[in-house]
């Protein structure tokens, strides 16, 4: 039981970083961006190509963090695949949803999200190889924290609470104490009123797809160091992403940091009580009883 | 010879079938503007309703109650209406991609339940041991397959037929007028909400008939026949052919049912046998490419939408061309 709820806070926390980007689009641009799912796919495995990279080049850096099986490299290949998943975001912006945002309708772009994420997938199955893998090849120990109750924790796990911890706290003071956090807050309440206001929209979308580019960069890496790299790692996550966005209540960040965890903490706990092969379903069941019960979520306004 | 002639009428039957969910996507997406992120989920309803209510009588297991024929397919029909209904109307009342998530969802929780409840659906093994229905009297297995091909575009046609009535009739301009401008129709005091729920079980309806007779063909059912990709298939067909033209959504199947047939030939023929498991990841991609390219470059596909113009309005035809809608 303890166990279950420690592994549902620790999903939670993945989910919560990917969902804070879903919801800021969701409400910014107001399409479902079911391609979301696909950045935290590239931010891990352009962490693991960086990680290559900077550990052939200078071999001292493959050192690792005492009890950690972090090394140097990865900590580097981190903020480094964050730049280029927010970068990848805004070339996806600009290939695809800018043309339709200007020419088409919402539905239009959410139909193409759909192709994009199947060709982002596909081509990071042909570049990187379709099995799953791992940044380092040691195994990682538990530790055991108690027997009765049964808990055991990884220190991987430990730091991927205490990143997600100081990112969230890093993002909250950015939109609540910066001039940037104020503006970004006025385009997602009212576009039109901020840019007449003086606030450039198109930078506002920018911004917004580079920070949501980067978070869930750091989303999928704390998934593969919890998990594995998978290219399908993004069709996985996509379906908790949008549960933990629509449970919060779209576009609130507050929201989709508490539905996330909710969202973890009940896949984890479903573990109990449902046999695991009906796991993917979990999601689903949590979105359809809050659109039955609750539409606009938790802390999500009526639109 | 006659082994071209048996893989073209095989060949046909496949994306004639296709084709029916095709045209119940086009209901849907075409004419009322309504996004289905799981298409898959109704075709599989249909399917493993009809194995389930017509199939042989499995020992110790629920289902196979050997139902005739007719009443099994449309109990196929009946789950996927239902299922449809129990989605949408979460979802119709909401933000217009709610429906998009839930439709996404439903196709995951179908294929878990597909693959894990073995007493009902068999799980990864699926059923089978269906008899084809009119299967004894026809001796040939040839002969079967043009029978079968016949049924199928029979229920083709019946659909074709259907939906056209359904799109020309007062109904049918009512789902229009709701997808250019929800407001005007709202202020002529028509519930946007019910219309669409009503389009959206019908056009899942006519995806489970198409399940249904996907299911007949092969006379077996599993969750292999019904992967997220299928999905993906369906949407690439009615953007290619035109979304709002049923004879589109029909050319639109012919062409990139062809396409991934014979995309899937090449490859196996030129790439090297040890990279032989990339092939799918190639022919995901071009489907991809075909759905944004497609999106990005021709919206409105091969077939665009015809205008329907009363001839009264002669005079305003100029401005009533159609604005992208918003």
């Amino acid at each position: 039981m303890i166990q279950s709820l420690f592994d549902g806070i620790l999903v939670g926390a993945i989910l919560s970083l990917g969902a804070i980007g879903l919801t800021m689009i969701m409400h910014i641009l107001r399409f479902a961006n079911f391609s979301h799912a696909e950045l935290l796919s590239i931010g891990a495995y352009s962490a693991l190509a960086f990680d290559g990279l900077l550990q052939a080049l200078v071999p001292a850096l493959a050192q690792k963090f005492p009890a950690l099986s972090l090394t140097v490299s990865l900590l580097i290949a981190i903020v480094l695949a964050m730049a280029m998943t927010g970068l990848s975001a805004i070339a996806i912006d600009r290939l695809v949803f800018r043309r339709l945002r200007e020419n088409a309708g919402p539905l239009t772009m959410v139909f193409a999200s759909f192709g994009v994420a199947l060709i982002v997938r596909n081509v990071i199955g042909l570049i990187f190889g379709l099995r799953a893998q791992h940044y380092g090849s040691d195994i990682a120990f538990a530790i055991l924290v108690s027997a009765d109750p049964f808990l055991l924790i990884k220190p991987d796990q430990l730091f991927v609470l205490g990143v997600t911890l100081v990112l969230m706290l890093a993002l909250h003071l950015t939109l609540s104490r910066t001039p940037f956090g104020f503006a970004l807050r006025a385009v997602s309440e009212n576009p039109v009123l901020a840019q007449v206001n003086g606030i450039n929209l198109n930078r506002m979308i920018r911004m917004t797809w580079i920070i949501g580019g980067a978070i869930a960069a750091v989303a999928g890496i704390l998934y593969a160091l919890n998990n594995q790299l998978s290219p399908v790692m993004g069709r996985d996550l996509t379906l908790s992403l949008f549960a933990a966005a629509i449970v919060g209540g779209i576009g609130s960040i507050y929201g989709a940091v508490l539905g996330g965890f909710l969202v973890g903490l009940a896949s984890s706990l479903a573990l109990l009580v449902v046999p695991a092969g009906y796991n993917p379903a979990i999601p689903f069941l949590i979105i359809l009883v809050t659109l039955y019960l609750r539409p606009n979520g938790l802390f999500g306004e009526a639109r | 010879m006659i082994g071209v002639i048996s893989y073209l009428v095989f060949f046909f039957t496949i994306a004639l079938i296709l084709s029916i969910t095709v045209l119940g996507l086009n209901l849907q997406w075409g004419y009322t503007g309504l996004f289905n992120g799981g298409v898959v989920a109704f075709f599989a309803a249909g399917a493993y309703g009809l194995i389930l209510l017509g199939g042989p009588d499995r020992a110790g297991e629920f289902g196979g109650f050997g139902l005739p024929y007719p009443v099994a397919l449309a109990g196929g029909i009946v789950l996927a209406g239902l299922l449809a209904w129990l989605v949408a109307l979460a979802s119709t009342r909401l933000r217009h991609d709610y429906l998009a998530i839930a439709t996404f969802g439903v196709a995951i929780a179908v294929e878990s339940f597909a693959r894990n409840a073995e007493y009902l659906t068999g799980g990864a093994k699926g059923l089978r041991g269906f008899q084809r229905p009119l299967e004894a009297l026809v001796g040939s297995n040839f002969g079967y397959s043009l029978l079968f091909l016949s049924i199928v575009l029979v229920a083709l046609v019946s659909v074709y037929w259907t939906l056209e009535t359904v799109v020309r009739s007062p109904f049918g301009r009512l789902l229009r007028a709701m997808r250019e401008d929800e407001v005007a129709a709202r202020s002529l005091g028509k519930s946007p909400a019910r219309v669409r729920l009503q389009s959206f079980v019908l056009g899942a309806m006519i995806m489970g008939l198409s399940g249904g007779l996907y299911a007949t063909f092969y006379a077996f059912i599993s969750p292999q026949d019904i992967a997220p990709i299928l999905t993906f298939q369906i949407w690439a067909m009615l953007i290619v052919g035109g979304s709002g033209n049923n004879k589109g959504a029909i050319l639109g199947t012919l062409i990139v049912w062809g396409g991934w047939v014979g995309s899937g030939w090449l490859l196996t023929e030129i790439v090297p046998r040890h990279l032989q498991i990339y092939a799918g990841s190639i022919q995901y991609i071009l489907i991809g490419l075909i759905i944004v390219l497609t999106l990005l470059a021709r919206p409105k596909g091969l077939l665009p939408e015809e205008l329907a113009i009363s001839k009264l309005a002669d005079a305003s035809r100029e401005t009533l061309d159609r604005e992208p809608a918003d």
